[in-house]
């Protein structure tokens, strides 16, 4: 059998048949009858040019297919076909993205799945042939500490598109070439701003990164200026996103720059207003090296429950993230017990086995095997993992 | 509040054409601009002129970028002049100058002909908005608000850009017709709008959907046969305006769909199968779908006629010009000059009705008219997929092209929606039956109470399957200026 493919496929109940994208399409892919407008998979190369001209929204779809559907299938159809169960959720159509995303995933002990009420996310508007161009609206240091320089860095995309949500991420491209002389190829970092932008309604977003001491990428971004302009493919991921729904629960986990998607969750909660809580626990070695300390402490108790967790305190033991959630254990319990939660858990790899020892021995604790918990959450979107 | 007299033209007009190196144009623009600003100000409703409201603004014209969506006040849209990319070597695609290179200039003897279309498809633009002025006042919820000026804005963006091919490609006798184009008044009694199907009113919601639906959809058709055309500046405007156009097919197929969905949900919750009683129906709030056909009757036919006479030598000569093509010109594989080609049309002779073989450069009407029944009949098809989905035994029909007819063969015939020929007094005793009457505007009319809660739908209408833009359900599309 040959390995899934992706297919791109246009929904046909929502599609109003004014053919746009197929005047739009480079390469004569889209064709119609007078049933349905359909994507011949032979021809189309996910140039994206159909995306934004379609009135609908209903050219965004894409499945990952044994073998492709047929034109003629698809004129038959009066609604598309579920995704069958032979591939993970499609979080990239690149496949470099795609192995990236599955690797950081991987924690949730098997198939992501978005939450049930999440948005539908765009994936792979802009790709490495084809980047969308973005200016540096700013880049400010969160940190005061020299081993930990974490930037906030806002880009502005003017008249491109670039529909986001909390949880996607995108890719930055470094300039310059590797030593085989061919481009680099782009890094992946976490959105750190809600959907409607940085500044609502203005098309820009942010990211959290992190120096690293040999860091390419990194480097090359945290030494941005304002003004410059950045090469970025995406929007990434389909499955750590947040749930719509107003009375969802949230508990989110996560240290260092993993708190970039619990950022935009919580402004999206922050602007939009609803009944669920959100809970964190967010682990650094020191106030000085928690990104975002001064704003998180102006974030109200009653709409985000912070633990905010040290490991180089002077005068105190280590503790971590792990430390406390045992030492909440009654309120996490409750969180694991309430259908209504959902649970995230973002940054270095390392910190899984603590958390999931944690989660463990909470779970136990009221009688619930942990494993069969984890898993049925997950399968119902409501336990998502991106470790790195 | 933006400077709107000494309007810096290179910056607040998005425009692809050199305005800023043109200023012969850029003067006579900035001439016309003030009158069509006085315009827009004085068409519709102050309160929704300071709204602000949640719009996409064409900003390029390369399709991934074309767009961005904001928060604008109407009379700050940026109205931008916008060609869609110059396709290098691109050659008059049909007529008997078929396979020479496309004319960047107008060619001196189409002059008047190339004129006279442009203005007619310049004059259709601003009427729509005229006829649908009052509509914000009525929205059945904030989304439709914001659809609506969607559309009128566009409308205001192509007006601008037949303007800017009279300003550039036509001297004189151009500006005069652009300075027309304003004096026009939709349903006006010295200065009509030039077609007659603009100057009825839009006098509620269902009306506009089936004005977007059916009657934009002919401006679709005609931009289709003008984006083919040999004169290559009109053809690469016709093109762009297609993006928008798409828009305003959306919000009809939807609108009449979502307005369908809405009348069986409430017919199944109360129990009622006979989509035939009216009563019964409309008691609960919901517009029955007989009365909906009825208007379905109404708009299409309206909108057949906008397509002229079955046979017609000014098409042909158009065609044969090169400079009016047909609809997917550039899919066609014949031979471009339909030199021994015939066409199957209507006619009717001898009290019956016959089909006919006529030269097909002759029915060139009548070939776009097919196609656009073709179009229209898909959405049909959808609105009768919502019907069956519900269970309600009920089916929405595109009438017989003789029905209703005001221009070509069968102008004041008395022909059933079926086809049938009726004589004069059997067909008045059914008019009511076919035709929406006064009591069943008076209905509509009455169920027209707005609604501007963020999120929250008029008693007759669906909301929609999908937001704009992604937006979730209770997005605040409108951010309604409070006085």
């Amino acid at each position: 059998m040959n390995a899934p493919v992706k297919q791109h496929l246009i929904d046909p109940e929502i599609c109003i048949r004014c053919y746009t994208c197929e005047m739009t399409c480079p390469v004569e892919a889209i064709t119609h009858d007078d049933q349905n407008v359909v994507v011949d998979a032979v021809k189309c190369n996910f140039c994206m040019d159909c995306i934004p001209v379609c009135p609908t929204g209903s050219i965004d779809e894409w499945r990952v297919v044994a073998a492709p559907y047929s034109l003629d299938e698809q004129f038959g159809w009066s609604e598309l076909p579920p995704q069958a169960d032979l591939a993970p959720a499609l979080e990239a159509l690149d496949d470099a993205v795609a192995a990236l995303l599955a690797a950081a995933h991987q924690g949730a002990g098997g198939k992501s799945r978005a939450p049930a009420s999440a948005a539908k996310p765009t994936i792979n508007l802009y790709t490495l042939g084809k980047p969308a161009t973005a200016r540096v609206q700013g880049n400010y240091r969160l940190t005061d500490d020299p081993d930990h320089d974490v930037r906030h860095i806002i880009l502005d995309f003017g008249g491109q598109p670039m529909p986001v949500l909390e949880g996607q991420s995108i890719g930055i491209i470094p300039p310059g070439t590797d030593a085989q002389g061919k481009p680099h190829l782009p890094r992946l970092y976490s959105l750190s701003s809600p959907r409607d932008g940085e500044r609502p309604n203005f098309n820009n977003l942010s990211l959290t990164v992190k120096r690293e001491a040999q860091g390419l990428c990194s480097n090359y971004v945290c030494d941005l200026r304002i003004g410059d302009e950045v090469q970025v493919t995406g929007p990434f991921g389909s499955t750590f996103l947040m749930p719509d729904d107003p009375s969802a629960r949230l508990l989110m986990i996560c240290t260092g720059t993993g708190s970039a998607p619990f950022r935009a969750f919580t402004m999206r909660r922050q602007r939009g207003g609803s009944g669920g809580d959100l809970t964190m626990f967010f682990g650094a070695r020191t106030p000085e090296s928690l990104p975002y300390f001064g704003p998180l402490g102006k974030v109200p108790e009653t709409l985000l429950k912070k633990h905010l967790v040290f490991s180089r305190l002077p005068d105190a033991r280590k503790e971590y993230v792990q430390d406390r959630m045992m030492a909440e254990q009654d309120a996490v319990a409750d969180l694991l017990m309430d259908p209504r939660t959902h649970v995230y858990i973002c940054g270095l790899r390392g910190m899984e086995q603590g958390v999931e020892l944690a989660f463990r021995s909470i779970a136990e604790s009221r009688g619930l095997p942990w494993e069969t918990t984890r898993d049925a959450m997950r399968d119902e979107g409501r336990y998502h993992v991106e470790t790195y | 509040m933006t400077d709107l007299i000494n309007v810096s033209y290179d910056t607040q007009i998005p425009n692809n054409v050199g305005l800023s190196s043109d200023k012969r144009v850029l003067k006579a623009l900035e001439k016309w601009h003030p009158g069509y600003i006085n315009w827009w100000n004085d068409l519709i409703p102050q309160n929704f002129q300071k709204s602000l409201v949640y719009l996409r603004t064409a900003v390029s014209v390369d399709p991934k970028g074309w767009a961005k969506f904001d928060y604008v006040k109407m009379p700050e849209y940026r109205w931008g002049v916008l060609l869609a990319p110059q396709v290098e070597d691109r050659r008059i695609p049909c007529g008997e100058h078929a396979g020479q290179p496309a004319w960047q200039e107008v060619p001196g003897e189409y002059r008047n002909l190339l004129k006279r279309l442009i203005v007619i498809q310049g004059d259709t633009e601003p009427a729509s908005v005229e006829q649908q002025r009052f509509l914000g006042l009525t929205a059945p919820s904030l989304y439709d608000m914001r659809n609506l000026f969607q559309v009128n804005v566009e409308e205001g963006r192509h007006l601008w850009a037949m303007v800017y091919l009279l300003h550039k490609y036509f001297g004189a006798d151009g500006r005069e017709e652009a300075d027309d184009l304003l004096r026009r008044q939709s349903g006006s009694e010295e200065a009509p709008r030039m077609l007659g199907a603009f100057n009825e009113e839009t006098p509620d919601w269902l009306s506009f959907f089936m004005f977007t639906y059916f009657t934009d959809r002919d401006g679709k058709m005609q931009l289709e046969a003008l984006a083919q055309s040999g004169f290559d500046p009109l053809s690469r405007t016709c093109r762009f305006m297609l993006t928008e156009e798409a828009h305003h097919m959306f919000v009809g197929e939807t609108g009449v769909g979502r307005t369908i969905e809405r009348t069986c949900e409430v017919m199944l919750a109360n129990g009622i199968d006979d989509p035939h009683d009216t009563q019964k129906i409309r008691a609960l709030g919901v517009i029955d779908l007989p009365t909906i056909q009825k208007k379905l009757n109404l708009h299409y036919t309206l909108s057949l006629d906008l397509f002229g006479q079955e046979v017609s030598t000014n098409a042909a000569n158009a065609f044969n010009a090169g400079i009016k093509g047909r609809y997917m010109e550039h899919r066609l594989t014949d031979d471009h000059q339909l030199k021994n080609d015939t066409y199957t049309v209507w006619d009717f002779e001898g009290g019956k009705l016959v089909r006919k073989e006529v030269p097909a450069l002759t029915a060139i009407n009548m070939r776009l008219r097919d196609d656009y029944t073709r179009d229209a009949a898909g959405g049909v098809g959808r609105w009768n997929k919502i019907i069956e989905k519900s269970g309600v035994q009920f089916e929405m029909k595109l009438p017989h092209e003789s029905f209703h007819r005001q221009i070509g063969v069968f102008a004041g015939k008395p022909f059933a929606p079926d086809g049938t020929l009726l004589t004069g007094a059997e067909y008045d005793a059914r008019r009511s039956d076919w035709l929406p009457t006064r009591a069943d505007g008076d209905f509509i009319q009455s169920l027209m109470k707005p609604v501007y809660e963020p999120g929250q739908y008029a008693g007759w209408i669906a909301p929609p399957k999908v937001g704009i833009d992604n937006k979730p359900g209770d997005f605040e599309y409108v951010k309604l200026y409070m006085a």
